[in-house]
Formats: structure tokens, C-alpha cells, sequence
């Protein structure tokens, strides 16, 4: 039986490593190569940022780190072990938050804990109601989903893939549909937590500055086939404000790597917005 | 309360006029009783105790063959959205029998089960199993696929995922399905009862039945006042709960 502190203390978290992951998708008559000999390798407790312009097969990498979709070729270790499906140990949040509307907001919480044996009723609730007050929403724990504003849901979101105390957090543009103030609140949230929990971070965005702002590393894509095409790091020191000079400097570069990759349509990928 | 004070005016409104036309003389009482003359049959037959042992035969047919229906509906319904074969086979046919009028089954269920409890119970299962396996089917099919990710990545798993993520998400359609269903099972009943005499229970349909025979126009229209209070206590009771339930949960309204 694990105590409530067990519980909450992360367990070492490991890195995960991405081995020439290619994937290909394929319609009656085309073909999209989404991703083409990716390798990527994550230490543990590292924030790592995924950059590129749209279709660049982000979000399909996620889905395999996370073991949603499975690769044509290559494979992704965690914990030197191979992906093959979805496992508590990696999380994922999406774009849109993906709450179960049907439950209250501390029953979302606990979906992923009732599916966690050696825990009873009572220390589930605990460690939901813990998560919840990590992100803020104390008083929203019998909320129905709908009366959340945007940036609540994905506060409930956040809150819902960190109590099963994954060690992989793999976040799939997470705040792209949020206004910018209730963005930035969240970028210090979630460096808050991250620093408090020591959790391995994939964050995927179209928004340098908040690559920036966030990683510990950038990497940068390019499109048609989605490959790896820089790696910034970034050691500035936490918590970091998006709207500083630092950051800003980081996000320039990147952004001008970036824009070797698409000539076409340099719109698609922008500082801030 | 203002809105029942005057829900509550309106019908009485309705009782007077119906009251001042049968005084008018306008329809020979025969075709047209006064208010009185079918509160007098109800209140007789219900002193009597036929109208309650009617509405009870009547009931229960309508609840053990709705439940059987929903029973066989429900599971059908996901078997159809989640395996092609069965979509292919028992979708189409659940789909083509829902377009037949439930009473269609009466002469079908007499010739095969005939004058029995059998019989009754058939074409209340006829009646309300297919818009149940379709709602089902429907609701399941829109459930953003999402969801399911979601839940996969928390360590959900096949009966899992189906029981806590799939079923719930899918339960506004299932439960007006349910309506749906409910609704044809009512109809066909009533249908059922008035066609087919049978031995072993004597429903509201077959009082209607015989006040027609019998040219007892107070009992016509006593009865089918119970029918309808009946259609709309179910209404209030069985479903109105649960869509309010659902309504505050999705916020939609
Ligand atoms: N299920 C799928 N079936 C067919 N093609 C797909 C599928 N998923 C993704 N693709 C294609 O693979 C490519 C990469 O898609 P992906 O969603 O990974 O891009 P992305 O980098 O996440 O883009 P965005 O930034 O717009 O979210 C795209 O060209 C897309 O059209
Ligand atoms: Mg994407």
C-alpha cells in the first residue's frame, strides 16, 4: 500500500529515447510521410519543446512516444523498455482539453487514479484534490465541465494527466486555444509545477516565444517529410517570463531558423501570437 | 407558481367550455358526455376497482416488455457501432424494422404466439427495441474519438473504455432513444390491447375496446384521459430526471 506522500513523490523518472521513428500515412491514392527518421533522446526532468510549422508531424510523434499510433520503422524506449501502448507512466494533454463532460471536475481527476490499484476511495480523492489545488481550482471540485472557462479546463487537464504521477508528461499544444493572459498564467504554472514535481516535459507549440519561455531545449522541425532540424537549448534560469529580453532573443533565433525550412509560407510560424 | 396558476386556469378554461357546449346542446349526449358524466364513469370504475386493475395489467406489459426491449436494444446497439459485420447485417435490419408502424406486429404476433401474454409482450418489444439499438448505435458513432485517446492514455482498456467512457459519452442519445422507444412500446400496446381480446388480463385498451362496443362514450373518454395522464406521469417520472440530469452535466439546454 503506498502512502499518501509515496504517492505524491516522484519515483526517478527516466529518459525516454526516440530511435529513427519514420511513419508514413497512407490514403487510397497518397501518401504523407509524416515523419522520417526522427531520433530524439530526453533526459530525465527535462523540458523539451517541439517547434515546427503545421503538418510537420508533431503531434504525430507524440502519439508514438505516447503509444497511441505505432511507427512503420524504428521504435521509442522509456526506461530503456519499448513503446508499444499507452502507459500510465506517459501522459498526454491535447489541444482541446478532452474532459469527460458527463463527470464533475474531481471525478475527471480520478479517472486515471481508480484505474491505479493499492489505492482506496478515500486516498484517491486525496491525491485529486491535491492536483487540483496545484493548479489553482480548490473551490471547482464539484464543477460540471461546462461551466469552465477555457483556461480551466486545461488547468483540470493538466491536473487530470499529472495525478496518476506520470513520469513523462507529453503535452500536444496544450494552450494554443487560450487568450494570451490566461496563456502566460499558465506558463508560470506549469513552470511552478514542473519544478515542484520534477517531470519530463514534451510540449509541442507553433508558438516560439512560448518554446522559448518554456524548454530547456528547443527542436526545431521542418515539413514534407516532418524531420529534426535544430536543437537550441536554452539555459536561462526559471521561473522565466515570456514578454523578457532573454526570451526574446532565444525565440529570434529560432524563428530565423525556423524560416529557412518554409519558404512558402512563412506565416504559418510566428514569434508571438 | 404564476406559471401554474395559469397552466392550471387553462384547463379549467377547457373543462368550462367543454361543460357549456355539452349544456348548449349542440352534440346529443350520447356522442359528447359532460365533464361530470366521465368523472362519475372514472370515479366508479375506479371505486369498483376495474380501472386499477386495468392500468396495472396495461403497466406491466409496458414495463417487461420495454425493459426486455431496452435489455436487447442496448448491447445490440454496440455491437452494431463497434463491429462492421454486425453493422452490416443486424444494423440494416434493425434499421428497416424501425420505418414499421409498431402495430404492423399485431397480426403477426396473434398468428404466431396467439391470444396470450406472449403475444402482448412481443409487440412490446417489437416496438421499442429497434430505436433503441439505433439511438445506441448513433450516440456511440458521435462520441468524439478523442475521449477514447484520452482514456487510453490513462490506462483504460476494451470493457473499460466501453462501460466508462463510450457508454456515458454516448448517453444523451441513448436516453432519447429510450423516449423513442418508450413512446413506440406505448403505442403498440394500446394498439395491441384494443385488437386482440385475450384471457388472462384485461387492459386499458380493452376497456376502450368494449366502452366502443358497448357505446359508452363517458368510458371512451375516461380512459383515454387515463391514457394520456399515463403517457405523461411516464414521462415526468422515467425521463424528465434524467434529462435534467444530463442537461446540468452537459450544460446544454
Ligand atoms: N490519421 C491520419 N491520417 C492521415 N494523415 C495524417 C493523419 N494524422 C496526420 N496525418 C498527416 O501527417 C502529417 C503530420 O501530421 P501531424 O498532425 O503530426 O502534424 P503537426 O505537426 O501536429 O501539425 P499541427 O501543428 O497542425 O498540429 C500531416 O501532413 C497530416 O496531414
Ligand atoms: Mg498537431
Amino acid at each position: 500500500m503506498t502512502t499518501l506522500a509515496e504517492e505524491l513523490n516522484p519515483v526517478s523518472p527516466e529518459k525516454l529515447v526516440v530511435d529513427a521513428v519514420s511513419k508514413t500515412f497512407r490514403a487510397r491514392r497518397s501518401a504523407v510521410p509524416a515523419l522520417d527518421n526522427v531520433s530524439l533522446t530526453v533526459q530525465e526532468g527535462e523540458f523539451v519543446c517541439l517547434v515546427g510549422p503545421s503538418g510537420c508531424g508533431k503531434s504525430t510523434l507524440l502519439n508514438i512516444i505516447a503509444g497511441l499510433e505505432k511507427p512503420d520503422s524504428g521504435q521509442v524506449l522509456a526506461d530503456g523498455k519499448a513503446v508499444t501502448n499507452p502507459g500510465r507512466e506517459r501522459m498526454m494533454m491535447f489541444q482541446e482539453s478532452a474532459l469527460f463532460p458527463w463527470l464533475d471536475v474531481i471525478n475527471n481527476v480520478m479517472f486515471g487514479l481508480k484505474l491505479k490499484p493499492n489505492l482506496n476511495h478515500q486516498e484517491r480523492r486525496e491525491v485529486a484534490e491535491y492536483y487540483l489545488h496545484l493548479v489553482g481550482l480548490d473551490k471547482f471540485l464539484e464543477a460540471n465541465v461546462h461551466e469552465l472557462s477555457g483556461g480551466m479546463k486545461q488547468r483540470v487537464a493538466l491536473a487530470r494527466a499529472l495525478a496518476p504521477n506520470p513520469r513523462v508528461l507529453l503535452m500536444d499544444e496544450p494552450f494554443a486555444a487560450l487568450d494570451a493572459l490566461t496563456r502566460e498564467q499558465l506558463y508560470s504554472d506549469i513552470q511552478r509545477i514542473w519544478q515542484e514535481r520534477r517531470k519530463t516535459i514534451i510540449f509541442v507549440t507553433h508558438n516560439v516565444r512560448e518554446a522559448a519561455c518554456l524548454g530547456d531545449r528547443v527542436v526545431v522541425f521542418s515539413p514534407h517529410p516532418g524531420r529534426i532540424r535544430e536543437q537550441f537549448s536554452i539555459p536561462l534560469p526559471r521561473p522565466r517570463d515570456i514578454n523578457s529580453v532573454e526570451v526574446a532573443q532565444y525565440s529570434g533565433e529560432i524563428v530565423k531558423a525556423l524560416k529557412q525550412y518554409l519558404p512558402a509560407t512563412p506565416e504559418t510560424v510566428t514569434a508571438n501570437s | 407558481m404564476k406559471r401554474r396558476l395559469i397552466a392550471a386556469l387553462f384547463f379549467l378554461m377547457l373543462l368550462g367550455i367543454w361543460e357549456l357546449l355539452c349544456r348548449a346542446k349542440i352534440w346529443s349526449p350520447v356522442m359528447m358526455p359532460e365533464p361530470l358524466a366521465v368523472g362519475e364513469y372514472l370515479w366508479e370504475s375506479l371505486r369498483d376497482g376495474t380501472l386499477g386493475q386495468a392500468t396495472l395489467v396495461t403497466l406491466r406489459r409496458l414495463l417487461i416488455g420495454y425493459l426486455a426491449g431496452v435489455a436487447i436494444g442496448l448491447p445490440l446497439g454496440l455491437l452494431t457501432a463497434r463491429f462492421k459485420t454486425v453493422e452490416d447485417t443486424l444494423g440494416v435490419i434493425a434499421l428497416g424494422l424501425q420505418t414499421l408502424p409498431s402495430v404492423c406486429w399485431v397480426p403477426l404476433a396473434l398468428l404466431w404466439f396467439g391470444q396470450t401474454e406472449m403475444a402482448m409482450l412481443f409487440v412490446v418489444v417489437m416496438g421499442s427495441v429497434w430505436s433503441v439499438v439505433i439511438a445506441t448505435d448513433n450516440g456511440v458513432r458521435t462520441v468524439p474519438p478523442i475521449y477514447a485517446r484520452a482514456a487510453r492514455t490513462m490506462g483504460s482498456r476494451g470493457l473499460h473504455t466501453w462501460l466508462k467512457v463510450i457508454l456515458p459519452a454516448a448517453l444523451p442519445f441513448i436516453v432519447s432513444g429510450m423516449k423513442q422507444g418508450w413512446a413506440f412500446a406505448w403505442r403498440s400496446l394500446m394498439a395491441a390491447e384494443i385488437f386482440v381480446t385475450i384471457l388472462t388480463g384485461f387492459g386499458l385498451g380493452h376497456l376502450l375496446h368494449y366502452g366502443r362496443e358497448l357505446h359508452a362514450m363517458d368510458q371512451i373518454i375516461g380512459i383515454m384521459l387515463v391514457i394520456i395522464a399515463i403517457g405523461l406521469l411516464a414521462d415526468k417520472i422515467l425521463f424528465s430526471p434524467w434529462e435534467k440530469y444530463l442537461h446540468r452535466r452537459w450544460g446544454t439546454d
